[in-house]
């Protein structure tokens, strides 16, 4: 991490210093969390203290961590007849649940400043709510508009207090947020030509969902700090 | 007497000017917009997704697909999050690849741009020049990878392989004659650093005639001096970035703020605008260009005189060659496990950003340590752009939308992912 981020930093847990939780990061960049009440707040100061100053806001994305660090592959023991395809598919269907998981979704921000030459990315958990809910930073910075549109669509997040919340990438009447983590990748519905009715109309998709290379995730020695022989360095 | 009301006027998604498929619904009194509303989306295919859905390497392919007109820069932001996530850096002649093939896609980006901005508001000539130049570009894209724009270029830990000795050449037929096909191939006989730097000599003169044709035209200046004017403030406030930020004079580029690669290396200057209207975002652009052939140049010295790997040696993360394999159990394994399973990149979240031709690109990766991106954001630079489309152009008259999303340099790859 360069001197920048440092004073960066250190000016932050100056600043802030309950309001934020500092993420460490493996590759030199800063990441704060902050409780969702405090957004507006901590956003605003960001913007238009000097010390900070944030003028831009390059990106607001929306992340569903409902199958955060799950492999796909748990068999465990090795079988006479080979594995099969191995897959294990839970099936999440959370819609429906009156509350998700205060650490499921997140809206994360990502802010440059151009007058000190430093990013910062800034984490919000939308907490137990369903539809999950955050409030929107369209005023304190511009560009936020579309990329709220954008988490709205993707992951059902609402923003309160954005003037124009609709549906940007998705269809015309689409239902479901595809970006979440329990919407298949290949969609509810298909679409084809209906000579009866005349029109293209919608129907279930026929086909199956397929993983083609399951998920796993390998303890990797390599990347253990605590093993790393720092004698060499 | 009857009432006036104003009227709504949809334009696109199929209109040659909307570069692609973009549909505005635009509000109109007489023949001035009042509001601008683009529906994007209609190239949505759902990148992110597919990615989180895919071994690391084999979303490559796709970053290209992204914004089609400049293919191996997105490919860099990707493979430069993943490596930032392994900690690795990959070897300097790779590095010096990459940085020459960005600025190539720079050209290939800018000559696209220009040629089609051109053409949207009445300049004809342009279009075939810009063409011409792309061509010999698209070659040197085809001799390192086989294709002429979908390279799959860049790999996490470096390039694919190395320049190649030989350029791909024209081959006989009825069409030409055999005085032509020498001309044709004169520039072909070398390596493809050759062909390079010989473009790099002619390029200069090829950015003379077009500015030629535009710079003083009395009818480019009347389309684009004073049209969609962006105060450095509201750009800053906009999120815009690359030429359009420029353009508004905020000397701002992360090759120079935040170099990666071996930028901090080359030599070039920013160009930056004053009154941030379409004419000096053209300005902008084409100065570029001249800036980007310098870069060009630079790399090919150095690429010349140091020869060297342009990959990792690392087995873990990059597949071993195939000749190994023949006689090498350890690399058979390494092939099988990369292909059939890939690497694991160690949990955390990186974000990398790069100064693509149409602004700041950047991918946002969290990783939980799977063999699988946990979730890919793609920060678009056109997405910020467009969604600026309606404050650019109001109170403007109705051919000047055609003049903004020109100027805006919008490619539908990007913006709907």
């Amino acid at each position: 991490m360069t001197d920048r981020y440092e004073t960066l930093d250190a000016r932050i847990v100056e600043r802030f210093g309950e309001q934020v939780t500092r993420i460490a990061s493996s590759c030199g960049e800063l990441t704060i969390e902050v409780a969702k009440d405090d957004l507006i707040a901590v956003a605003t100061a960001l913007r238009s203290e000097p010390e900070f100053g944030f003028e831009m806001l390059m990106d607001v994305c929306g992340v569903d961590y409902l199958l955060y660090g799950e492999s796909e592959w748990t068999t465990s023991s090795a079988t006479d007849s080979g594995f099969s395809r191995g897959v294990q598919r839970r099936p999440v269907i959370l819609d429906e649940a009156d509350q998700f998981d205060a650490r499921r979704f997140a809206v994360v921000y990502h802010l440059l400043s151009l007058r000190h030459n430093t990013r910062l990315r800034m984490r919000v958990f939308t907490g137990t709510d369903n539809p999950p809910r955050v409030r929107s930073v369209v005023d304190i910075w511009n560009s936020a508009n579309w990329f709220e549109r954008e988490a709205f669509d993707m992951f059902g997040i609402l923003f309160e207090g954005h003037p124009d919340l609709r549906r940007v990438l998705t269809d015309y009447g689409f239902i479901g947020h595809p970006f979440r983590k329990d919407f298949p990748l290949i969609g509810n519905v298909e679409v084809s030509y209906d000579p009866v009715k005349g029109r293209v109309a919608y129907q279930p998709v026929s086909i199956e969902p397929r993983t083609l290379v399951p998920k796993v995730i390998r303890d990797d020695n390599r990347y253990d700090e605590q093993l790393w022989d720092t004698g060499n360095e | 007497m009857s009432e006036i009301h104003n009227y709504s006027m949809n334009f696109g998604p199929q209109h040659p000017a909307a570069h692609g498929v973009l549909r505005l619904v635009l509000e109109l009194d007489g023949e001035t917009i009042q509001k601008a509303d683009p529906h994007v989306g209609l190239l949505h295919r759902g990148t992110e997704k597919l990615a989180e859905s895919k071994p690391f390497n084999q979303s490559i392919g796709y970053m290209d697909r992204l914004d089609y007109v400049s293919m191996t820069c997105n490919e860099h932001s990707y493979v430069l999050a993943i490596e930032k996530l392994l900690g690795i850096q990959p070897p300097i002649r790779a590095q010096y690849i990459r940085v020459m093939f960005d600025e190539i896609t720079r050209v290939l980006n800018h000559l696209m741009w220009l040629g089609a901005h051109g053409l949207d508001i009445g300049a004809m000539t342009i279009f075939l020049y810009c063409f011409r130049e792309r061509e010999d570009l698209m070659d040197v894209y085809e001799a390192v990878s086989g294709t002429r724009m979908h390279a799959t270029y860049y790999r996490p830990g470096g390039v694919y392989r190395d320049l190649p000795d030989s350029m791909p050449k024209y081959q006989d037929s009825k069409f030409r004659s055999k005085k032509e096909l020498n001309h044709l191939n004169s520039v072909r006989e070398g390596s493809v650093l050759d062909f390079i730097e010989a473009f790099t000599v002619k390029f200069p003169g090829c950015v003379d005639e077009y500015e030629t044709l535009l710079t003083d035209n009395r009818i480019w200046k009347q389309r684009t001096v004073n049209i969609g004017v962006v105060s450095a403030e509201r750009a800053m406030q906009l999120g815009f970035s690359g030429p359009m930020l420029r353009g508004s004079g905020v000397e701002w580029d992360l090759r120079k703020k935040q170099p990666y690669e071996v930028y901090d290396r080359m030599d070039f200057d920013i160009p930056v605008g004053t009154n941030g209207d379409c004419y000096d975002r053209y300005l902008v652009r084409v100065e570029e260009m001249r800036q980007s052939n310098r870069i060009i140049k630079q790399c090919v010295d150095w690429l010349r005189a140091n020869p060297g790997p342009v990959m990792l040696d690392d087995h873990k993360i990059v597949a071993p060659r195939r000749i190994e394999m023949k006689d090498d159990m350890e690399s058979l394994i390494h092939h099988f496990k990369l292909f059939t399973e890939g690497y694991c990149v160690p949990e955390g979240e990186a974000y990398a950003a790069i100064e693509h031709p149409k602004g700041e690109f950047g991918i946002y990766l969290v990783s939980d340590g799977a063999n699988k991106p946990y979730r890919v954001k793609i920060r678009a630079p056109g997405f910020a752009h467009i969604s600026a489309m309606s404050e650019m152009v109001e109170g403007h008259m109705l051919a000047d939308v055609v003049a903004v999303i020109g100027t805006q340099d919008i490619v539908f790859g990007e913006v709907d992912r």
